[in-house]
């Protein structure tokens, strides 16, 4: 650095001479706007806003000037380092920015590559669709009650006015434990539970009882000696078979849409009188392919109507075996197969589907079917 | 039941216009189960019509007989070329007529053959799909010439296959599905029954002596049967539409009157009875030929009918051999009786022996149609085999049945619709039932209505379901789902969230599976519920585990090509099972509560376990690079993210348990309380079930996870102030446990010790021969304050001290 100067050349210095100063100004920007990466531009500072570029130069010249000069100088200087180093903060920006972008482009993948890394679960839709059913009556205020599959015998007949001579004892096809007075069978329906649940609490009762049950069919398409059902019971005052039919409406319209309904046939259980099959109206033509060749349906065979279980007021012998005053109480009862359910519903065309457990079928189905 | 529409038409009148599926519409809507409608008539369109043949020309220039028949098919007479000889002139046959369509789509045109045209076809058996006879034409036994010959053939005609419920025993009869048929339509009923004309009871008779098990019997003797006279073409028609095999006329007359009337009937030959006919109990050690050909050994509680020489017949299910009627009988005594529902039903189980009479007691016969049945019989036998008809022994001890009390605004009541008194009242009499004030008798024919709700049922199916209308659902009064519920349901459904997929398998199980799994002799697992019928005897047991089926399935999905495998599945096992005798108490009455408690308790202890298997990777290998295999690691993770959805942390301790590895098996345990097990699956089970090497299984009880699982969380401290992370490595014996010295640390580490969590293990040439390092990574945190060095000095000095007694150094 120059000692200070008492002796003032009267001549202005080259590096503070306008035209040299814009000069460099100019160089700088040229060179700021040619670096093409960051490397470069860190290149193009120390040649052009170091300390020993032009105008670092230029700056240290205003020392030696007659004060009176000094003020103009500087600002001069000043605003040509200013324009040099903006210049140079913005293409940094702009470079930094290019960066990035090169270094994100150079990340791209191929996104439809698959990720089947980890495994990927789901429920059974035995399962889920009873959760589904069970769900739908709690909606309603039942209670779900589950019960067990090897059960006493009076649980399972005596108590439903099925006494032991009873043909619908054989019809059952039961399951029976040895040895031969045990008293206890694999339970041929959920309708135990019917007769646990008035044991144990008193009207009214609301309860929607899913369950495996047992009957002595050979595996074929259509039927497994272990299979499913959901029941449901209701008992209360003045409980009537319209309150039956509308809550099967009901049932209906939840799990298959939107006005579908039931339609009840006179048949005969030993637990209900008047007892009834239940019919669905066929949730995928909606009848429509009766009588109509053009448009058969496979859901319900173009009958309009799909057999989907029983139903009944409960008989009062089997309120009075469970201490319940048919002169009080009334109750009605459904029950249906919940494997019937499912492949009519999803179209599963072969029972063993539902049965062998095969992962491919669970998949399918998910989290909820 | 299989009923002929043109039967049913005798007794009831149907408008013309029903067809079979029209019935079977309305029978259904009135409570009869009709399986199918056969309609006989829809393969044969076109004129089919009765024809007389007047004359017959024979052609004698062919291979073969041919012949060229004049036939009068009432407006003109046609030339028919025929090849049958069987008929002669004046018999009437059926002529297809050119346009009639015979079944297989035959179309009959008028064409020329054998020198002639022939100008329809004489038609056999065979050709219009009536039976196998090909060899002749039909001669019919009578119908008008010119006139459709269907309905004499019986292809104008539909068959009803109904499946009869236990309530409606009188509908296993023409008589009874007419009845339902007429009030189905509200048209008049004709009882044959009541057509049969009465019969003298004087002449010969066959002794009784009734001692037990019939509240009716009767038997006729007849005698002189012609035994070389056949039965008539109606009545093997009518037996061969019901589905019975026609056999002898003797047979044929019991059969056809059972399918008319619902009374079953038998048949002695008399010359091979000997002494009086006795109905009475067997003696010890009775045996019984039935006509099946199976000797049966009678049980005390039968009923039988035998003679002087012992039991002839199982009363009210099947005859015996000795007594058969044969080709040659001509003296036959008859029996029609009225035996007891649960007696046959009884004799019918015991005996595993269900026939056409047996499925008509145990569904009610009609008290009072043994006498007009017989008659029925008696008639028939007189008729079409000259018999002479004997005498009648009737032993009547019927007791009166009680009338039923029935408010008339009972049936409203419980339908929930307004149904007039007026119109209860007509409903029940249609049905049969004689009504006075609100005393109703009911029918002979319907034993099953013995209580109010029964004739509710009766008017209400007569007033039609379809008349019920629907509103809202009956709403409950429930509060949802309990705690308890769905916690089950988040134990149930977690595997599924963590990536394993849901199976069922039956639980049957057998003592092949059980060696499979490695089960020791004295394993309290072997010891299970048996099955007196199960489906397949390999299989007699019900499951004490999950994992057999669940195995099982693995192997089923590792056949089919699958590689990876996480398979899980829930489900009641059977535990601590002896000997069950669970009390049978009375129905009708709620039985005591002592009584309701035995029988709860006899049952076996029937938990819901839940079980998993893995397979082969747990993630797979890929693009992205090497895959994982499944350990037992992963198979106690999951077993232990299962129990955290109850807020259980589970206990670990290694076990000996089948059937897993000896070595790598841990028992979990919550407060000492067994859970299950989980590990690497025992190498001879992998191999017992084909399934990939290290495969790894868990099972628990979720029945105690349920009964330990909290439902409301605790929440925690979470503090704001900075961690700080040690990490410190110990050198133990090769066997000492990592959890054991992991909850030293954690307890000795107090407060401010936030997680012990064990990072890595080593064993090798830097550590002495039977060591291993355990290396764990310490959090520290203060719930106030940022940790200062000496804090976290002393933390490491106590968990050091705690290593140090367990004889853990730390690691140079």
């Amino acid at each position: 650095m120059s000692a200070p100067n008492k002796n003032f050349d009267p001549v202005t210095p080259a590096a503070l001479d306008p035209a040299n100063l814009s000069a460099a100004v100019d160089q700088a920007l040229s060179a700021i706007a040619e670096a093409t990466d960051l490397a470069g531009l860190k290149q193009v500072r120390i040649d052009h806003a170091g300390d020993r570029s032009p105008l670092a130069l230029a700056n240290r010249e205003i020392g030696a000037l007659p004060p009176s000069a000094k003020a103009a100088a500087g600002k001069a200087v000043g605003a040509a380092r200013g324009r040099v180093s903006g210049a140079l903060k913005a293409r940094e920006s702009e470079l930094e920015e290019a960066e990035r972008q090169r270094i994100l482009t150079s990340e791209r993948v191929d996104v439809t590559m698959v990720n089947d890394r980890e495994p990927v679960g789901a429920r059974h839709p035995i399962h889920t669709i009873s959760e589904h059913i069970a769900d739908a009556f709690v909606s309603i205020g039942y209670g779900v009650v589950e019960g067990p599959e090897l059960e006493s015998e009076w649980f399972n007949f005596d108590a439903l006015n099925i006494d032991r001579d009873h043909p619908a004892r054989t019809m059952q096809d039961t399951f029976f434990v040895t040895a031969a007075d045990s008293g206890a069978v694999l339970r041929t329906h959920t309708s135990p539970l019917q007769i646990r649940t008035m044991l144990d609490q008193s009207p009214p009762v609301y309860v929607v009882c899913p369950g495996r049950v047992y009957r002595t069919d050979e595996l074929d398409a259509t039927h497994t000696p272990v299979f499913h059902q959901v029941e449901g019971l209701a008992v209360d005052r003045g409980l009537t078979m319209v309150d039956l039919k509308s809550t099967l409406d009901w049932f209906a319209a939840t799990m298959f849409g939107e006005g579908i309904v039931t339609r009840l046939r006179p048949s005969y259980f030993p637990f209900t009188e008047p007892s009834a099959e239940v019919d669905l109206q066929c949730f995928a033509c909606r009848g429509e392919s009766v009588g109509n060749p053009d448009r058969p349906c496979r859901t319900c065979s173009s009958e309009g109507w799909i057999e989907w279980g029983g139903c009944g007021m409960v008989n009062p012998r089997v309120l009075q075996s469970c201490g319940v005053d048919p002169e009080e109480f009334t109750g009605f009862a459904f029950g249906m197969g919940i494997e019937r359910t499912l492949m009519f519903r999803h179209g599963i065309t072969d029972m063993r589907d539902l049965v062998e457990g095969d992962v491919r079928f669970t998949t399918a189905f998910g989290m909820d079917s | 039941m299989r009923a002929p529409l043109s039967w049913i038409r005798e007794y009831a009148a149907l408008p013309d216009h029903v067809t079979g599926r029209d019935l079977a519409e309305k029978l259904i809507g009135i409570g009869l189960e009709v399986e199918s409608v056969e309609d006989l008539g829809g393969s044969v369109s076109g004129p089919l019509l009765v024809g007389r043949v007047l004359e017959v020309e024979e052609l004698t220039e062919f291979k073969k007989p041919i012949r060229y028949c004049q036939v009068d098919v009432g407006d003109q007479t046609r030339g028919i070329i025929c090849g049958a000889t069987n008929f002669a002139q004046g018999d009437l046959v059926a002529a297809a007529l050119p346009g009639a369509v015979l079944p297989g789509g035959f179309e009959i045109s008028a064409r020329k053959t054998y020198g002639h045209v022939s100008d329809g076809m004489l038609c056999s058996g065979r050709e219009l799909g009536i039976n196998d006879e090909y060899d002749g034409i039909l001669v019919l036994a009578e119908g008008t010439v010119g006139e459709d010959a269907r309905p004499v053939l019986g292809l104008d005609d539909a068959v009803l296959d109904i499946a009869v419920t236990p309530d409606r025993g009188y509908c296993l009869s023409i008589r009874g599905i007419a009845r339902e048929a007429a009030l189905a339509y509200d048209v008049a009923f004709s009882d044959p029954v009541a057509q049969v004309p009465g019969l003298t009871s004087d002449g010969p008779q066959h002794p009784v002596d009734l001692q037990y098990g019939a509240d009716r019997f009767t038997a006729r003797t007849i005698s002189g049967i012609d035994s070389t006279a056949t039965s008539p073409a109606y009545m093997v028609r009518r037996l061969n539409q019901c589905g019975m095999r026609p056999v002898s006329l003797a047979v044929d007359i019991t059969n056809y009157v059972m399918l008319e009337t619902g009374q079953p009937l038998h048949a002695f030959d008399a010359d091979k009875l000997q002494g009086p006919i006795q109905v009475r109990r067997p003696v010890a050690g009775e045996m019984l030929e039935t006509l099946d050909h199976l000797k049966r050994e009678l049980d005390p509680d039968d009923v039988v009918i035998a003679d002087d020489r012992g039991a002839v017949a199982l009363a009210g299910v099947m005859g015996g051999l000795t007594t058969e009627i044969d080709e040659s009988s001509t003296e036959v005594v008859l029996e029609a009786a009225h035996f007891g529902a649960a007696q046959v039903a009884g004799t019918s189980r015991r005996h595993k022996l269900s026939s056409e009479a047996s499925r008509r007691f145990e569904r009610g016969v009609d008290r009072d149609l043994a006498v007009a049945a017989s008659n029925r019989a008696a008639e028939l036998f007189a008729e079409l085999a000259g018999a002479t008809v004997g005498g009648l022994v009737d032993i009547d001890r019927r007791e009166a049945v009680p009338a039923i009390c029935l408010p008339l605004e009972l049936p409203g009541r419980i339908v929930g619709v307004e149904i007039p008194g007026d119109q209860v009242l007509s409903i029940l009499q249609r049905i049969g039932c004689a009504v006075s004030g609100d005393s109703v008798t009911v029918p002979n024919w319907r034993p099953d209505l013995t209580a109010p709700i029964d004739l509710v049922e009766e008017v209400a199916r007569v007033v039609g379901y379809d008349t019920i209308p629907s509103r809202g659902p009956a709403m409950g009064t429930g509060a949802g789902l309990s705690a308890t519920d769905r916690l089950q349901r988040q134990l149930r459904r977690r595997p599924a969230e963590l990536g394993l997929v849901e199976v069922l398998s039956y639980p049957f199980v057998g003592e092949a599976e059980l060696d499979a799994i490695g089960l020791p002799a004295t394993d309290p697992r072997r010891v299970s519920v048996r099955l007196a019928n199960p489906l397949n005897d390999e299989q007699p047991f019900m499951r004490t585990s999950l994992l057999p089926g669940l195995l099982s399935t693995a192997r089923r999905n590792v056949g089919r090509g699958a590689d990876s495998l996480h398979l899980y599945e829930y489900g009641q096992v059977f535990r601590d099972v002896s000997t069950i005798s669970a009390p049978v108490a009375d129905a009708g009455s709620r039985p005591p509560q002592v009584v309701i408690e035995e029988m709860l308790a006899a049952l076996p202890r029937q938990p819901e376990h839940l079980a998993l298997v893995l397979c082969g990777d747990w993630s797979r290998s890929g693009w992205w690079g090497a895959g994982r295999p499944a350990d037992w690691s992963d198979a106690i993770r999951l077993g232990q993210e299962v129990a955290r959805t109850a807020g259980i942390r589970l206990e670990v301790q290694a076990d000996h348990h089948a059937p897993w590895h000896p070595g790598r098996c841990a028992r979990l345990s919550v407060d000492g309380r067994l859970v299950g097990h989980a590990g690497e699956l025992h190498p001879d089970v992998i191999a017992a079930y084909g399934l990939p090497a290290r495969s790894a299984a868990a099972e628990l009880d979720l029945s105690v996870l349920l009964a330990a699982g909290q439902t409301v969380a605790p929440a925690p401290d979470v503090s704001a102030f900075p961690v700080a992370k040690e990490d410190v490595a110990l050198v133990v014996d090769e066997d000492m446990s990592a959890e054991t010295l992991r909850q030293a640390l954690q307890e000795r580490g107090g407060d401010l010790l936030e997680s012990v969590r064990l990072f890595d293990v080593y064993s090798g040439p830097q550590v002495p021969t039977g060591k291993k390092s355990l290396a764990f990574a310490l959090r520290l945190r203060a719930a106030d304050r940022t940790l200062t060095d000496t804090d976290i000095e002393s933390v490491r000095e106590s968990v050091l001290a705690a290593a140090g007694e367990l004889g853990a150094q730390l690691r140079g």
